[in-house]
């Protein structure tokens, strides 16, 4: 059993992944770089934050012609499990392998501060350690966090149960306060926030933990 | 073969930062903007022999990354070098 968190040029959450995953987790984990074209050794795949490529054009956008992001999407085909952090939901999302957009917050700044979060779909491989309509901490820290998807787009997510997280108190416009959301199988989750920051009590909230806890429990 | 390449969000996408500079502009006294918005703006070098090559390649590289069609749309101007 093992995980993989993808390097791009510009990650800076990634050491913070490889961290939780070994020593909140106790499991193997590869720092695995995105010219890489293979994740077949790997069971789970973490796309962390950071500024991939600068965000150059817009964020995400350079990164999903990485060779990796290839095989990432066989791994995601294959049923794997793969989540993107900030930097890496909008890598999702510029890759067509999560719907909709995230453009700049809706104030033009930068956002780094705790938020809370409303668990709408725990039956996933991301949730299931959580309660439907609990209420979990963990911090923000992003410019372009604003998630847009047009009407018939967010019909689409609510009837496929595919919002995961909605910001109790939305702090960058997201439509329908969305935070994170899956794909329609579940095995891919996108999210702003930042539950590798969230993994240990002496950082202020333990609650993002459950997320790497419950993606080990589908192994 | 040059190209002038225009991407603006759509109409109905929020853009914050075209709101923020209209508002600073009214505050320094500029009036009679009633609508901005903020774009990219990219010029390309070509070395293609036709006009309609030069098409073909400012709008394959607007479809597959320059823009974003979820939020996006462009236009363009290609300048023969004569």
């Amino acid at each position: 059993m093992k995980f993989a968190v993808i390097v791009f040029p510009g990650s800076n959450c990634d050491n913070d992944a490889y961290y939780v995953i070994k020593k909140r987790l106790g499991v193997n984990v590869d720092f695995v770089w995105h010219k890489n074209t293979d994740l077949n050794h790997y069971d789970c795949i973490i796309i962390p934050g950071g500024f991939s490529y600068g965000d150059y054009l817009r964020a995400g956008a350079v990164a999903r012609f990485s060779n990796i992001m290839n095989a990432i999407k066989l791994a995601a085909q294959k049923g794997k499990a793969v989540i993107g952090i900030c930097n890496g939901f909008q890598i999702l999302v510029e890759s067509g392998l999560l719907p909709g957009a995230l453009i700049t917050n809706q104030s033009t700044r930068f956002i780094s501060k705790e938020t809370h979060l409303k668990v709408l779909n725990n039956n996933s491989l991301f949730t299931n350690k959580y309660k439907n309509q609990e209420i979990i901490t963990m911090p923000i820290a992003h410019k372009q966090g604003n998630y847009y998807a047009d009407q018939a787009l967010l019909n689409q997510l609510k009837d496929n149960n595919q919002i995961a997280f909605q910001y109790s108190n939305n702090p960058n416009g997201s439509c329908y306060d969305i935070a994170g959301i899956f794909n329609k199988e579940k095995n891919i989750l996108g999210m702003m926030p930042h539950p590798e920051r969230a993994s240990e009590k002496i950082l202020g909230s333990n609650d993002g933990l459950k997320i790497f806890e419950s993606m080990l429990s589908n192994i | 073969m040059k190209a002038k390449i225009y991407i603006n969000y759509k109409d109905g996408i929020l853009d914050p930062e075209g709101v923020t500079i209209g508002k600073a502009l009214n505050t320094i006294g500029i009036k009679g903007i009633t609508d901005l918005s903020v774009g990219k703006y990219i010029e390309m070098e070509l070395d293609c022999k036709t006009h309609d090559e030069a098409v073909k390649i400012v709008k394959e590289s607007c479809d597959k990354l320059l823009a974003n069609p979820n939020t996006e749309v462009y236009h363009y101007k290609i300048m023969d070098d004569k």
